[in-house]
Protein backbone atom coordinates (compact mmCIF):
# COMPACT_ATOMS: atom_id res chain seq x y z
CA UNK A 1 0.00 0.00 0.00
CA UNK A 2 2.53 2.55 0.63
CA UNK A 3 5.06 1.48 -2.02
CA UNK A 4 1.76 2.37 -3.91
CA UNK A 5 1.24 5.83 -2.38
CA UNK A 6 4.68 6.42 -3.27
CA UNK A 7 4.49 6.09 -7.13
CA UNK A 8 3.29 9.91 -8.71
CA UNK A 9 -0.64 9.69 -8.42
CA UNK A 10 -2.01 10.05 -11.91
CA UNK A 11 -4.26 12.49 -12.76
CA UNK A 12 -7.63 10.75 -12.14
CA UNK A 13 -6.50 10.37 -8.72
CA UNK A 14 -5.58 13.50 -7.87
CA UNK A 15 -7.91 15.71 -9.81
CA UNK A 16 -11.24 14.42 -8.37
CA UNK A 17 -9.38 14.95 -4.37
CA UNK A 18 -8.45 18.45 -5.22
CA UNK A 19 -12.21 18.61 -6.47
CA UNK A 20 -13.56 17.33 -3.44
CA UNK A 21 -12.13 20.54 -1.43
CA UNK A 22 -15.06 22.23 -2.78
CA UNK A 23 -17.21 20.38 -0.37
CA UNK A 24 -15.37 19.58 2.24
CA UNK A 25 -14.40 23.21 2.84
CA UNK A 26 -18.03 23.66 2.44
CA UNK A 27 -19.02 21.69 4.65
CA UNK A 28 -17.03 22.11 7.42
CA UNK A 29 -17.43 25.90 8.03
CA UNK A 30 -18.89 27.59 5.25
CA UNK A 31 -15.44 28.47 3.30
CA UNK A 32 -15.50 29.17 -0.70
CA UNK A 33 -12.11 27.30 -1.44
CA UNK A 34 -9.29 30.13 -2.57
CA UNK A 35 -5.65 30.03 -1.84
CA UNK A 36 -4.73 34.02 -3.11
CA UNK A 37 -6.61 35.51 -0.78
CA UNK A 38 -4.16 34.38 2.22
CA UNK A 39 -1.34 36.24 1.01
CA UNK A 40 -3.74 39.73 1.03
CA UNK A 41 -4.94 38.33 4.94
CA UNK A 42 -0.93 38.68 5.29
CA UNK A 43 -0.21 42.10 3.83
CA UNK A 44 -3.66 43.28 6.37
CA UNK A 45 -2.22 41.32 9.39
CA UNK A 46 1.52 42.59 8.98
CA UNK A 47 1.28 45.79 6.81
CA UNK A 48 -2.18 47.32 6.54
CA UNK A 49 -0.04 50.75 6.05
CA UNK A 50 -4.08 52.04 6.03
CA UNK A 51 -4.58 51.65 2.43
CA UNK A 52 -8.22 50.53 2.81
CA UNK A 53 -8.00 47.52 0.66
CA UNK A 54 -6.21 45.83 3.95
CA UNK A 55 -8.53 47.67 6.86
CA UNK A 56 -10.48 44.75 7.39
CA UNK A 57 -10.63 42.34 9.96
CA UNK A 58 -8.14 39.63 9.03
CA UNK A 59 -8.82 37.45 12.05
CA UNK A 60 -12.63 36.39 10.48
CA UNK A 61 -10.56 34.87 7.55
CA UNK A 62 -7.94 33.27 9.23
CA UNK A 63 -9.19 29.91 8.42
CA UNK A 64 -7.66 30.47 5.06
CA UNK A 65 -3.77 31.10 7.06
CA UNK A 66 -4.50 27.95 8.51
CA UNK A 67 -5.19 25.89 5.42
CA UNK A 68 -1.74 27.27 3.63
CA UNK A 69 -0.03 26.45 6.31
CA UNK A 70 -1.73 23.04 6.22
CA UNK A 71 -0.34 23.23 2.27
CA UNK A 72 3.22 24.07 3.74
CA UNK A 73 2.79 21.10 6.51
CA UNK A 74 1.59 18.78 3.85
CA UNK A 75 4.05 19.04 0.93
CA UNK A 76 6.88 18.51 3.66
CA UNK A 77 5.10 15.29 4.94
CA UNK A 78 4.78 14.34 1.24
CA UNK A 79 8.55 14.60 0.53
CA UNK A 80 9.62 13.37 3.78
CA UNK A 81 7.49 10.40 4.28
CA UNK A 82 5.66 9.37 1.13
CA UNK A 83 8.70 10.63 -1.57
CA UNK A 84 9.26 8.97 -4.69
CA UNK A 85 13.11 8.17 -5.08
CA UNK A 86 12.91 8.60 -9.07
CA UNK A 87 13.19 11.74 -10.71
CA UNK A 88 10.91 14.01 -12.30
CA UNK A 89 9.64 12.20 -15.22
CA UNK A 90 9.45 14.91 -18.08
CA UNK A 91 8.42 14.92 -21.72
CA UNK A 92 11.48 14.39 -23.15
CA UNK A 93 10.90 16.97 -25.79
CA UNK A 94 10.94 19.42 -22.92
CA UNK A 95 13.94 17.88 -21.35
CA UNK A 96 15.92 18.32 -24.42
CA UNK A 97 14.86 21.81 -24.65
CA UNK A 98 15.77 22.77 -21.21
CA UNK A 99 19.12 21.16 -21.50
CA UNK A 100 19.99 23.77 -23.81
CA UNK A 101 19.14 26.31 -21.09
CA UNK A 102 21.71 23.84 -18.76
CA UNK A 103 18.90 22.60 -16.68
CA UNK A 104 19.53 18.78 -16.64
CA UNK A 105 18.35 17.90 -12.49
CA UNK A 106 15.29 16.50 -12.78
CA UNK A 107 16.03 15.05 -9.20
CA UNK A 108 13.13 17.65 -7.57
CA UNK A 109 9.91 19.46 -8.42
CA UNK A 110 11.83 22.53 -8.41
CA UNK A 111 14.60 22.99 -11.07
CA UNK A 112 17.21 23.28 -8.83
CA UNK A 113 19.73 24.03 -11.70
CA UNK A 114 18.28 27.62 -12.16
CA UNK A 115 16.18 27.84 -8.75
CA UNK A 116 18.18 28.54 -6.30
CA UNK A 117 20.10 30.59 -3.01
CA UNK A 118 23.15 31.49 -4.86
CA UNK A 119 21.44 32.30 -8.63
CA UNK A 120 18.82 34.46 -6.94
CA UNK A 121 21.24 37.28 -7.26
CA UNK A 122 21.77 36.52 -10.11
CA UNK A 123 19.48 38.49 -13.55
CA UNK A 124 18.30 35.27 -14.16
CA UNK A 125 17.23 34.10 -10.68
CA UNK A 126 16.17 37.71 -10.03
CA UNK A 127 13.38 37.32 -12.88
CA UNK A 128 12.50 33.57 -12.03
CA UNK A 129 11.73 34.14 -8.47
CA UNK A 130 11.48 37.70 -7.81
CA UNK A 131 9.77 39.05 -10.44
CA UNK A 132 7.57 35.86 -11.20
CA UNK A 133 6.52 35.95 -7.35
CA UNK A 134 5.72 39.91 -7.64
CA UNK A 135 3.55 38.76 -11.15
CA UNK A 136 1.68 35.86 -9.06
CA UNK A 137 0.99 38.32 -6.22
CA UNK A 138 0.09 41.22 -7.88
CA UNK A 139 -2.06 38.95 -10.74
CA UNK A 140 -4.19 37.06 -8.62
CA UNK A 141 -5.10 39.95 -6.65
CA UNK A 142 -6.05 42.01 -9.58
CA UNK A 143 -8.29 39.17 -11.10
CA UNK A 144 -10.00 38.67 -7.72
CA UNK A 145 -8.78 34.70 -7.53
CA UNK A 146 -6.07 32.02 -8.38
CA UNK A 147 -6.32 28.94 -9.90
CA UNK A 148 -8.16 27.54 -6.62
CA UNK A 149 -10.61 30.59 -6.80
CA UNK A 150 -11.39 30.81 -10.10
CA UNK A 151 -10.54 27.88 -11.90
CA UNK A 152 -11.95 25.29 -8.93
CA UNK A 153 -14.08 27.29 -7.02
CA UNK A 154 -15.41 29.32 -9.49
CA UNK A 155 -16.17 27.35 -12.53
CA UNK A 156 -17.69 25.03 -9.86
CA UNK A 157 -20.52 27.48 -9.54
CA UNK A 158 -20.36 28.11 -13.11
CA UNK A 159 -19.60 31.64 -12.59
CA UNK A 160 -19.16 33.65 -16.08
CA UNK A 161 -15.99 35.85 -14.44
CA UNK A 162 -13.63 33.07 -13.43
CA UNK A 163 -14.20 31.36 -16.88
CA UNK A 164 -12.90 34.84 -18.41
CA UNK A 165 -10.29 34.95 -15.70
CA UNK A 166 -9.49 31.19 -16.40
CA UNK A 167 -9.05 32.13 -20.23
CA UNK A 168 -6.83 34.67 -19.01
CA UNK A 169 -4.13 32.62 -16.75
CA UNK A 170 -4.00 30.33 -19.92
CA UNK A 171 -3.29 32.75 -22.15
CA UNK A 172 -1.05 34.57 -20.31
CA UNK A 173 0.84 31.38 -19.28
CA UNK A 174 1.27 30.18 -23.24
CA UNK A 175 2.56 33.70 -24.05
CA UNK A 176 5.08 33.81 -21.04
CA UNK A 177 6.14 30.13 -21.65
CA UNK A 178 6.71 30.06 -25.30
CA UNK A 179 7.70 33.52 -26.03
CA UNK A 180 9.64 35.29 -22.98
CA UNK A 181 10.37 32.32 -20.73
CA UNK A 182 13.26 31.04 -23.26
CA UNK A 183 14.82 34.46 -23.15
CA UNK A 184 14.73 34.22 -19.42
CA UNK A 185 16.32 30.56 -19.31
CA UNK A 186 18.99 31.70 -21.95
CA UNK A 187 20.29 34.61 -20.09
CA UNK B 1 -27.76 48.23 15.28
CA UNK B 2 -24.25 50.26 14.73
CA UNK B 3 -22.36 46.81 15.09
CA UNK B 4 -24.08 45.29 12.75
CA UNK B 5 -23.73 48.04 10.06
CA UNK B 6 -19.58 47.92 10.94
CA UNK B 7 -19.66 43.92 9.89
CA UNK B 8 -21.35 44.70 6.88
CA UNK B 9 -18.94 47.24 6.03
CA UNK B 10 -16.31 45.10 7.13
CA UNK B 11 -17.86 42.13 4.81
CA UNK B 12 -18.20 44.24 1.42
CA UNK B 13 -14.25 44.76 2.17
CA UNK B 14 -13.22 42.37 2.45
CA UNK B 15 -15.43 40.82 -0.60
CA UNK B 16 -12.97 43.35 -2.43
CA UNK B 17 -11.75 41.02 -5.85
CA UNK B 18 -11.92 37.91 -3.10
CA UNK B 19 -12.80 34.74 -4.17
CA UNK B 20 -13.08 32.81 -0.39
CA UNK B 21 -14.66 35.21 1.63
CA UNK B 22 -17.99 34.05 3.55
CA UNK B 23 -19.56 35.51 6.65
CA UNK B 24 -20.72 33.72 9.16
CA UNK B 25 -22.64 34.42 12.23
CA UNK B 26 -21.40 31.41 13.83
CA UNK B 27 -18.62 32.16 16.76
CA UNK B 28 -16.39 29.81 17.14
CA UNK B 29 -13.26 28.87 19.53
CA UNK B 30 -9.54 29.34 17.86
CA UNK B 31 -9.34 25.40 17.56
CA UNK B 32 -12.06 25.14 15.29
CA UNK B 33 -9.58 26.19 12.83
CA UNK B 34 -7.96 23.37 13.32
CA UNK B 35 -10.43 21.19 10.49
CA UNK B 36 -8.87 23.62 7.81
CA UNK B 37 -5.02 22.54 9.01
CA UNK B 38 -6.24 18.95 8.27
CA UNK B 39 -7.87 19.60 5.10
CA UNK B 40 -4.44 21.97 3.99
CA UNK B 41 -2.00 19.13 4.70
CA UNK B 42 -4.41 16.57 2.77
CA UNK B 43 -4.24 19.15 -0.13
CA UNK B 44 -0.64 19.79 0.07
CA UNK B 45 0.19 15.78 0.18
CA UNK B 46 -2.24 15.58 -3.18
CA UNK B 47 -0.27 18.47 -4.32
CA UNK B 48 3.24 16.56 -4.15
CA UNK B 49 2.36 13.42 -5.16
CA UNK B 50 0.60 14.47 -8.06
CA UNK B 51 3.62 16.81 -8.97
CA UNK B 52 0.94 20.01 -9.43
CA UNK B 53 3.58 21.53 -7.55
CA UNK B 54 6.27 20.85 -10.01
CA UNK B 55 7.99 23.57 -12.20
CA UNK B 56 8.37 21.26 -15.29
CA UNK B 57 4.73 20.01 -15.07
CA UNK B 58 3.61 23.63 -15.84
CA UNK B 59 6.32 24.01 -18.68
CA UNK B 60 4.78 20.58 -20.24
CA UNK B 61 0.96 22.29 -19.44
CA UNK B 62 2.13 25.47 -21.71
CA UNK B 63 3.72 23.55 -24.28
CA UNK B 64 0.79 21.31 -24.88
CA UNK B 65 3.54 18.82 -23.98
CA UNK B 66 1.52 16.35 -21.44
CA UNK B 67 -2.52 16.08 -20.81
CA UNK B 68 -1.68 15.57 -16.16
CA UNK B 69 -2.42 19.28 -15.34
CA UNK B 70 -5.20 19.71 -17.71
CA UNK B 71 -6.43 16.39 -16.34
CA UNK B 72 -6.27 17.34 -12.91
CA UNK B 73 -7.45 20.99 -13.08
CA UNK B 74 -10.35 19.38 -15.59
CA UNK B 75 -11.90 16.52 -13.30
CA UNK B 76 -11.08 18.56 -10.29
CA UNK B 77 -13.75 21.30 -11.85
CA UNK B 78 -15.99 18.24 -12.71
CA UNK B 79 -15.93 16.86 -9.12
CA UNK B 80 -16.60 20.34 -7.82
CA UNK B 81 -19.44 20.90 -10.23
CA UNK B 82 -21.10 18.14 -9.00
CA UNK B 83 -20.68 18.73 -5.58
CA UNK B 84 -21.87 22.58 -5.63
CA UNK B 85 -24.65 21.12 -7.62
CA UNK B 86 -25.95 18.40 -4.90
CA UNK B 87 -25.31 21.02 -2.24
CA UNK B 88 -27.27 23.03 -3.82
CA UNK B 89 -30.20 20.53 -4.96
CA UNK B 90 -30.07 18.85 -1.75
CA UNK B 91 -29.86 22.10 0.64
CA UNK B 92 -27.06 20.38 2.26
CA UNK B 93 -25.80 22.48 5.37
CA UNK B 94 -22.71 22.83 7.50
CA UNK B 95 -22.04 20.69 10.44
CA UNK B 96 -23.43 23.36 12.45
CA UNK B 97 -26.30 23.68 10.40
CA UNK B 98 -25.75 26.45 8.79
CA UNK B 99 -27.38 26.81 5.18
CA UNK B 100 -24.36 27.07 2.53
CA UNK B 101 -23.41 30.10 0.72
CA UNK B 102 -21.42 30.74 -2.31
CA UNK B 103 -21.34 34.41 -3.21
CA UNK B 104 -21.91 34.94 -6.70
CA UNK B 105 -18.76 36.98 -8.70
CA UNK B 106 -19.18 40.10 -11.05
CA UNK B 107 -17.25 40.68 -13.63
CA UNK B 108 -14.55 43.23 -13.99
CA UNK B 109 -11.50 44.25 -16.49
CA UNK B 110 -9.49 42.89 -13.82
CA UNK B 111 -10.56 39.53 -14.43
CA UNK B 112 -8.36 40.03 -17.72
CA UNK B 113 -5.73 42.24 -17.02
CA UNK B 114 -5.10 40.64 -13.54
CA UNK B 115 -5.37 37.28 -15.48
CA UNK B 116 -2.74 37.42 -17.71
CA UNK B 117 -0.56 39.51 -15.13
CA UNK B 118 -0.82 36.36 -13.15
CA UNK B 119 -0.16 33.88 -16.42
CA UNK B 120 2.88 35.25 -16.65
CA UNK B 121 4.02 34.75 -13.20
CA UNK B 122 2.66 31.14 -13.36
CA UNK B 123 4.70 30.27 -16.69
CA UNK B 124 7.64 31.84 -14.99
CA UNK B 125 7.74 30.65 -11.53
CA UNK B 126 5.99 27.18 -12.30
CA UNK B 127 3.48 27.70 -9.15
CA UNK B 128 0.26 29.68 -8.41
CA UNK B 129 0.10 30.79 -4.55
CA UNK B 130 -0.96 27.04 -3.25
CA UNK B 131 2.03 25.32 -4.59
CA UNK B 132 4.58 27.99 -3.57
CA UNK B 133 3.76 27.59 0.31
CA UNK B 134 3.75 22.83 -0.24
CA UNK B 135 7.53 23.95 -2.78
CA UNK B 136 8.84 25.38 0.73
CA UNK B 137 7.46 22.49 2.73
CA UNK B 138 9.77 20.27 0.30
CA UNK B 139 12.67 22.13 1.19
CA UNK B 140 13.21 24.40 -1.73
CA UNK B 141 13.43 27.09 1.25
CA UNK B 142 14.74 29.79 -2.09
CA UNK B 143 10.65 29.64 -2.90
CA UNK B 144 10.29 31.65 0.19
CA UNK B 145 11.38 34.83 -1.23
CA UNK B 146 9.00 34.41 -4.22
CA UNK B 147 6.19 34.18 -1.93
CA UNK B 148 7.50 37.14 0.29
CA UNK B 149 7.93 38.92 -3.79
CA UNK B 150 4.19 37.52 -4.55
CA UNK B 151 2.94 38.98 -1.03
CA UNK B 152 4.63 42.42 -1.98
CA UNK B 153 2.64 42.10 -4.91
CA UNK B 154 -0.47 41.88 -3.57
CA UNK B 155 0.24 44.74 -1.00
CA UNK B 156 0.89 47.18 -4.33
CA UNK B 157 -1.78 45.99 -6.02
CA UNK B 158 -4.15 46.85 -2.54
CA UNK B 159 -1.98 50.40 -3.07
CA UNK B 160 -2.59 50.65 -6.40
CA UNK B 161 -5.90 49.60 -6.55
CA UNK B 162 -7.94 52.86 -7.02
CA UNK B 163 -5.88 53.98 -9.94
CA UNK B 164 -5.83 50.85 -11.88
CA UNK B 165 -8.41 49.74 -14.37
CA UNK B 166 -11.59 47.69 -12.76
Amino acid sequence: MIEFIKQPWPWYIAGPLIGLTVPALLIIGNKSFGISSSLRHICASCMPANIPFFKYNWKKEVWNLFFVFGIFLGGAIAINLLSNPNPVEVNPKLAQELAGYGITNFNNLVPEDIINWQSLFTLKGFLLMVVGGFLVGFGTRYAGGCTSGHAIMGLSNLQLPSLIATISFMIGGFLMANLVLPFILSL
Amino acid sequence: MQQNTDLEKDLQLRELDAMCVNESRLEHKWYHNLKYLIVGILFGIVFVKAEVISWFRIQEMFRLQSFHMYGIIGSAVVVGIISVWLIKKFNIKTIYGEPIKIAPKTFNKGQIIGGLIFGFGWAITGACPGPLFAQIGTGATVIAVTLLSAIAGTWVYGYLREKLPH
